[in-house]
């Protein structure tokens, strides 16, 4: 079971989330959409905790942790951190650590921090360098990347912690199209492999195709959450607005 | 050719050649390497406590790192051995090396502490999204970046330490510079003893940029 509840976010003053409540179906994709700072990438944040909530409780599948009352949890302490290893991220920028090789890159996580023999990560990065269709770039600098490139690299380096639940902030947007599509193919089949996905994006003709369901957020809570049809039947005028402006 | 070897000045010059160099060898070096390599461990520890903003700490280091940078390296040598180690009978050597580890470690600290800042926070998080502890976050994926940026700035603080060596001839420290002071004031040549030993600080910080160039060699890997 994995869910978030009631979880308040305060930064500076702005209140960016207002008390989000949100179950994450196993094995289904659930696409959160809505308007820039409306708080869906701090509520994926909150997931995995790179941003602690000021109040609320997180529950990833037995691991959890609630905010709130008492001092505030350390933000790498091992509360966090067991509920960190249950999810993988994929950032919007990338983030991979460019003093390492894309090999370097995939395997660190299991060497570091799951203790695995270094021959059997190679092996299992050597194998998710050839799902994400780059095994011709194990040696290479993620410098001498596309942006395409270094996304699947990403997404490598997240699945090779085995994570249950994956996290997608918005990982096409500083792509261009030709780029975007060979990453969206990628999350495309691990949503057919019936991941645990939550995913940010703004490409509503993807999130129509993947979601098994649409969570649409406004101003730091979620406004309705539904299937694809469900969202566009025009009953809340506001995403009505929504959806046609992107369309 | 040989009538000019057998003036009196490049006699005195080459007489004092290798004695200059003995001693920048057997005192100059070796201060420089200890007091730089302790000076690294206190600017080490300075730029974690002032960037994680240990209380008390953080604060005592902001007062060090202000204090060693406002005020003159000859001064604080002479705080150090007239107003602490000699009346405690500490030796000279030791004096100098506490306030030379001392003074670069407040400019190191400053070095350190903005080349682990300017490392993207985005790395931390990708180091915190697969599970890792802070301790592993730093260590693995800030601090090889941050050894990256942080090698030019530190090479200049490092051939300045081997040039402000020679202010230890002022407590009495026969390193170089106190030898060729010796030279000149026996001799009466003054520019040529002192171009002389200008010249082999030369030689000193040279190895070094070529040490510096084979660091940044060696770290130019990634982006």
């Amino acid at each position: 079971m994995y869910y978030v509840k009631d979880i308040h976010k305060t930064f500076d003053g702005n209140h960016v989330l207002k008390g989000v409540s949100l179950d994450i179906a196993e094995h289904k994709t659930t696409v959160l959409v809505g308007p820039s700072g409306s708080g869906k990438t701090t509520l994926l944040r909150c997931i995995n905790l790179l941003e602690m909530p000021d109040s609320g409780t997180v529950h990833l599948n037995g691991a959890e942790m609630t905010f709130g009352d008492g001092a505030p949890p350390k933000y790498a302490g091992s509360a966090a951190r067991a509920l960190r290893k249950k999810t993988g991220m994929v950032f919007q920028n990338f983030q991979l650590f460019p003093h390492k090789t894309v090999l370097g890159n995939i395997i660190e996580g299991p060497i570091a921090v799951l203790g695995v023999e270094k021959t059997q990560a190679v092996a299992e990065a050597e194998a998710l360098l050839k799902k994400v269709g780059l095994s011709d770039k194990r040696d290479a600098w993620p410098r001498d990347l596309s942006g395409g490139q270094q996304q699947r690299v990403a997404i490598a380096r997240a699945l090779a912690m085995k994570p249950e639940l994956l996290l997608f902030d918005e990982p096409t947007s500083a792509l261009d199209p030709e780029l975007e599509y060979e990453v969206l193919s990628i999350i495309r089949q691990l949503c057919a492999e019936k991941q645990t996905i939550v995913i940010i994006t703004h490409k509503l003709s993807f999130a129509q195709e993947v979601a098994d369901k649409i969570v649409f957020f406004d101003a730091g809570q979620i406004l309705r959450e539904g299937t694809w049809d469900e969202m566009n039947d025009g009953s809340v005028p506001r995403i009505a607005q929504f959806l046609n402006m992107l369309r | 050719m040989a009538a000019l070897l057998e003036t009196r000045e490049v006699r005195i010059v080459l007489n004092a050649f290798w004695p200059m160099l003995k001693q920048g060898l057997i005192y100059s070096i070796p201060l420089t390497l200890v007091s730089f390599t302790i000076g690294m461990v206190i600017a080490i520890l300075s730029a974690l406590l002032i960037i994680n903003k240990v209380p008390l700490l953080s604060q005592l280091m902001r007062f060090y790192v202000w204090v060693f940078r406002g005020t003159p390296l000859l001064v604080q040598l002479f705080i150090v051995y007239w107003g602490i180690c000699n009346p405690m009978k500490i030796s000279n050597l030791v004096a100098c090396v506490i306030a030379l580890s001392l003074n670069v470690g407040a400019y190191a600290s400053e070095t350190i502490r903005a080349a682990i800042l300017s490392i993207d926070r985005g790395q931390w998080e990708a180091g915190y999204s697969i599970g890792m502890t802070y301790q592993q976050a730093f260590w693995r994926i800030i601090v090889p970046q941050a050894a990256k940026v942080s090698v030019p700035p530190l090479f200049n603080t490092f051939i300045s330490l081997v040039k402000d060596t020679s202010l230890a001839s002022n407590i009495m420290i026969a390193e170089m510079f106190r030898k060729a002071q010796e030279f000149a004031a026996s001799s009466l040549k003054y520019l040529l003893i002192y171009s002389e030993a200008a010249l082999i600080y030369l030689i000193f910080c040279t190895l070094l940029n070529a040490l510096q160039k084979a660091c940044e060699k060696r770290l130019r890997v990634g982006k």
